[in-house]
């Protein structure tokens, strides 16, 4: 990248090279701006609980006060992804609680297929803004489920809703997704287009 | 004056209901709820402020495009700057926006109300139908377009155009009025959105990840929208129709959902005939399979198999109700043993088994689908 | 090579030949040039499948392609239009002009500056061989939008989407380095005397551009380099299984993607700036405000992305935040419009061509800027949003705002680089012709928008029907019309009245110092600033 304009007004190579480079530096700042917003967005979001992402367990510090004056509906919502063949269900479909107390539920996953599945469940909490306020200190979020043929396991998850949580919020939703767990190179329709030619 | 409200309202029904051909409607209609009224008042007043500032402007250019032309002797000012009415049109524009954020603000914060809803209902998009779950009832089910054969360029012809093309499904999600349902949404694949004009609501429905909005709908009727959401081929085929109904339909509805569940488990004990599962399983196809598979069979090349000849639908029955019921994972291929009931199931095998010159003459029975799950 | 030229260039006007000429350029003329024919030839493409679509869309039913090539259609008609005509078209646009405009020889990295134009015809022939490979049963080209939203383009793209990323980063890399270039060539070529504040319009419009340009490219690169990694190397970023978020693509995404717009308006304002006080025979009004808008409206184009979003679930604070941002652009736009109008005022007007397509971008453009202030507003956008409102919206700010300008800007320049004047009469026609059918095309899509019906669907319910037929109608008169602006440019190309220095009665500046056609090289002494 030497090119030589005519030098004029005294402008000089130097202040050419000066100024790519410097315009280099934001390229690549931009680009590493970029990937840098993946963790930021994460960390945005658990901080502010927007999108509803409520993060993996925690251990709280110490017991919370039981607010007894409030009754918050949890709601439990069970889904499975694309061609994930379990069934996967919550034992009771919501329950009643005070803010501050542990509470204990649990899903239930069954494999009915011939063989071994790996599955990996996502958590989500509406209202996005609740999220922040709803605790977990039990779950089977983003830890794998191995679910042997015919196999069916009970999945717990305490949790406990924060008496921080806004006054106007009185009814939860949790819900869980189970994922089949992405292997080395996640689904490709590469593969699909072999197969669509071959026997399957 | 009251026949005169039966008639207003009854055009409001029109407009808001889809079922009248409102041909060539203009504008977006205040729709029956309180989202639809506060997004058809904000989108007014804005729409109408933009209208008078565009006169205005446009005015003056076209003004001084008559008056200040060379051709009429127009000799040209010298003047190229005036901070004084910079200022001006920098500030007055700016109190036009706060005149405008100020009841957008208020729109947005009232549909933040969170007083508790009576009933959820979870609402899972998929490619390309909706599921719909009642949160505590034993009700769910599919919505498909009721015309399949519209997506494909082949068959559209043959399907009736009338008012409620690409807007009808087999099975309305049913709602009661008056009450304030809270909607759930996600998604079984990819990003869709679940869109009821009538209603002011749009969310997305993201797998994974879980959106909520409700609906408190004041009047009975059909309230018909589309999924808002590019979400792969048949993205303009998966319509959204909800029945409001009035309270005591809706019990009279739920206990009815209730009697068809019980039915349909009965038939799946029951040994069907191969004529019945031929023509039940032929529907069954077309709504939820011939989207890819085609109604002849023969797929999209290189996109999705074809089933006319194929290995799978002519060889091993036991491997033809694995990959129905358990998809193939890594590919489109859904699992529609979470989809379908063993009656379904065992017919669209059956029928997959002996269309299009298979000719395997097997017959799958529901209780086969049962042993096999 | 270089050689051969500092030996002759003192004596005459000395060019390489053949096709060597082309392929390695390093004159900012030639590759101004090139740009501007690849930019046309693409419209044409580009225009060829929104033909395919307006086709379809005639009449209710499917009568023409299957749901799944309409898909491809929808999304490489954008992508064509957005990354192959827009920006190629104003980036030949600044090559030609920005050195002239500041009295530089040429720009600061010429052979850089070759290799940004060459990377675009390389990148598009892929994008292309996926369509052609569809076409030939061999799988499908992308078909999940312009905006490849996740997880469709991720889990569910087809095979050709990793063709489709590889070209999106070539497009970057073109776009960056052409920015480098611009940004350098301003900052250190200008001739004395002209300080930022002397400088033209258009020359500022797209030094603002340029540094928008290095800031989000680089994030689109970013965020196709994610896919890549999901689709290929196992990654999460997207994927909710593993812990990733669809809705951080759309993030990141329109992180890139609104600024992205905003570039490619900008120097679409700078060149009805331009044209304008040339027609008007009247100065700028308001120049230093016209700097510091653009420089405000390129500000906040940052902190408006999640105006796309609304839908997406966001808490009421996003929704509010985005909402007040996205209202405050309308302030600065406003701003440029009233000066617009206010150098028109009291002037001494003439309506040549350029000056007919000045004016429609102003009438045309501030329409769809008025349609964007709807959209921001929220709760209403629930209704607008992914419906036709939303494609009206933008083919009003892109079609009859951007591409108008860089109709406007050829027959504007266009003596200037030929030495001939075009056919005014034929220019006039192209005008009308193309004005009308614009509206005829675009405007009653906001009906059908407002009406429900949603965009990139093939088919559509019968209330629909009537708008969408005269969308179709106005489509392919808008899409034939083009041949009359293509006749036109060859034509010139080849001879005509010829043109003076000066060209247009009102022009000033340094280019217009310039002999018509431009020599080869011009200013490799730097002029002095009257």
């Amino acid at each position: 990248m030497s090119s030589q304009p005519n030098n004029i007004d005294g402008a000089n190579n130097n202040s050419t090279t000066r100024v790519i480079t410097r315009l280099m530096f934001v390229v690549v700042g931009m680009f590493g701006f970029g990937f840098a917003m993946v963790p930021l967005y994460d960390v945005f979001c658990d901080v502010t609980g927007i999108n509803g992402k409520t993060g993996d367990k925690v251990t709280l510090a110490e017991n919370l006060q039981v607010d007894t004056s409030r009754l918050i509906e949890v709601e439990f919502i069970a889904s499975l992804n694309d061609s994930m063949p379990w069934e996967f269900k919550p034992s009771q479909h919501s329950i009643k609680v005070h803010p501050g107390e542990p509470t204990r539920i649990t899903y239930v996953a069954i494999n009915r297929t011939d063989h071994a599945i790996v599955g990996q469940a996502v958590p989500s909490v509406a209202p996005g803004r609740a999220a922040e306020y709803f605790q977990k200190t039990e779950c089977f979020c983003f830890t794998e489920q191995k679910l042997e043929a015919g196999e069916e396991k009970e999945m717990p998850v305490i949790f406990v809703v924060d008496p921080e949580l806004p006054d106007d919020v009185s009814q939860l939703a949790l819900s869980y997704t189970f994922f089949i767990k992405p292997s080395g190179a996640s689904k490709n329709t590469a593969s699909l287009v072999n197969n669509s030619n071959q026997e399957i | 004056m009251r026949a005169a409200k039966h008639v207003a309202g009854l055009l409001g029904l029109m407009f808001t209901s889809g079922q009248a051909l409102a041909a060539m409607q203009m504008n977006l209609s205040p729709g029956v709820t309180s989202f639809s009224q506060g997004a058809y008042d904000i989108h007014t007043m804005v729409m109408w402020i933009c209208v008078a500032i565009g006169a205005v402007v446009f005015g003056a250019m076209i003004y001084s495009i008559f008056t200040h032309r060379k051709s009429k002797g127009a000799v040209s000012a010298e003047f190229h700057d005036n901070t004084a009415i910079e200022i001006i049109w920098t500030i007055v524009p700016f109190l036009i926006l706060i005149a405008m954020a100020i009841p957008a603000t208020k729109v947005l914060l009232a549909m933040e109300d969170t007083s508790n809803s009576d009933m959820s209902i979870k609402v899972t998009g998929y490619q390309w139908k909706w599921h719909y779950d009642y949160l505590g009832e034993d009700i769910n089910f599919f919505s498909n377009i009721s015309t399949p054969d519209a997506a494909n360029l082949s068959t559209n012809a043959s399907v009736k155009k009338d008012e409620t093309y690409l807007l009808d499904v087999d099975n309305k999600l049913v709602i009661p009025v008056d009450t304030k349902v809270r909607l759930l949404f996600t998604s079984n694949d990819v990003i869709h959105a679940w869109w009821v004009p009538a209603f002011g609501v749009k969310k997305d429905a993201i797998p994974g990840y879980i959106n909520e909005s409700w609906v408190n709908v004041p009047e009975p009727g059909i309230y018909r929208g589309k999924c808002a959401e590019l979400c792969g081929k048949n993205h303009g085929f998966m319509p959204v129709v909800v029945e409001a109904k009035s309270k005591e339909d809706y019990v009279a509805w739920v206990s009815g959902q209730k009697t068809a569940a019980a039915e349909a488990a009965a038939s799946a004990e029951k040994t069907w005939t191969k004529a019945d599962l031929m023509s039940h399983g032929e529907k069954v196809y077309a709504t939820a399979c011939g989207a890819c598979h085609q109604a002849n069979g023969e797929g999209l090349p290189n996109v999705f198999p074809g089933l006319k000849g194929s290995a799978i639908a002519v060889g091993d029955i036991a491997k033809h109700i694995d990959v129905v019921v358990n998809g193939v994972s890594g590919t489109a291929m859904q699992a529609f043993g979470a989809q379908l009931n063993d009656a379904d199931l065992a017919a669209v095998i059956t029928y997959e088994r002996n269309a299009w010159g298979n000719d395997t003459g097997d017959v799958v029975q529901p209780s086969n689908i049962k042993a096999a799950r | 090579m270089s050689a051969v030229i500092e030996e002759h260039h003192d004596h005459h006007d000395h060019k390489p030949s053949g096709i060597g000429r082309w392929l390695f350029s390093t004159n900012h003329k030639d590759i101004g040039t090139m740009y501007l024919w690849f930019s046309f030839v693409m419209f044409f493409i580009g225009g060829a499948m929104a033909l395919v679509i307006r086709a379809e869309l005639f009449q209710p039913g499917l009568q023409l392609v299957e749901p799944e090539f309409f898909n491809q259609m929808t999304t490489l008609h954008g992508l064509i239009m957005v990354f192959g005509v827009i920006m190629p078209g104003f980036v030949g646009l600044a090559n030609w002009m920005v050195p002239m405009m500041i009295g530089a020889p040429d720009m600061a990295l010429p052979r850089m500056n070759n290799w940004s134009f060459w990377l675009l015809p390389a990148a598009f022939g892929i994008l292309i061989a996926s369509l052609i490979m569809s076409l030939m049963g061999m799988g499908s080209a992308p078909n999940f939008g312009w905006t490849f939203y996740a997880p469709l383009s991720t889990t569910y793209g087809p095979a050709s989407t990793d063709y489709f990323i590889f070209s999106v980063h070539l497009m970057g890399i073109s776009s960056i380095m052409g920015a480098i270039n611009i940004i350098a060539t301003i900052m250190n070529l200008r001739a004395p005397g002209m300080s930022y504040m002397k400088m033209p319009i258009f020359v500022w419009t797209w030094f603002i551009t340029a540094y928008l340009l290095i800031a989000v490219m680089p994030v689109l690169a970013g965020v196709v380099t994610m896919m890549l990694m999901d689709r290929n190397f196992g990654t999460s970023f997207f994927n909710a299984a593993g812990g990733g978020d669809p809705v951080m693509f759309q993030h990141v995404f329109w992180f890139f993607g609104h600024p992205e717009v905003y570039i490619m308006i900008l120097p679409a304002f700078g060149v009805v700036s331009q044209i304008v006080p040339t027609f008007a025979r009247k100065k700028i009004f308001g120049y230093s405000s016209m700097v510091y808008a653009t420089a405000s409206i390129a500000f906040l184009s940052f902190i408006v992305w999640a105006h796309h979003m609304f839908t997406t679930g966001m808490p009421v604070a996003g929704e509010l935040f985005f909402m007040y941002a996205t209202m405050l652009i309308a302030i600065p736009t406003g701003v440029k419009v009233f000066n617009w109008v206010s150098t028109m005022w009291r002037g001494s007007m003439t309506f040549e061509t350029p000056m007919l397509f000045a004016i429609g971008f102003i009438f045309l453009f501030t329409i769809g800027g008025f349609t964007g202030l709807m959209m921001c507003i929220a709760p209403a956008d629930f209704q607008y949003h992914d419906t036709y409102f939303i494609v009206a919206h933008f083919h009003y700010v892109l079609a009859t705002g951007a591409a108008f300008s860089i109709m406007a800007a050829v027959y504007f320049w266009i003596p200037k680089w030929t030495g001939n004047m075009y056919d005014e009469k034929l220019g006039k026609l192209h005008f009308w012709m193309t004005a009308i059918s614009a509206n005829v095309l675009f405007f009653p899509m906001h009906f059908v928008g407002l009406a429900g019906m949603p965009r990139r669907i093939p088919d559509y319910s019968l209330q629909f029907a009537e708008f969408n037929a005269m969308a179709s109608v106005g489509a392919f008169v808008f899409g034939f019309s083009q041949l009359i602006f293509l006749y036109n440019v060859i034509k010139t190309t080849r001879g005509g009245k010829k043109a003076t220095d000066q060209v247009w009665d009102g022009a000033d500046g340094l280019e217009w110092t310039l002999p018509s056609p431009a020599p080869f090289h011009s200013f490799t002494t730097p002029p002095t600033l009257k």
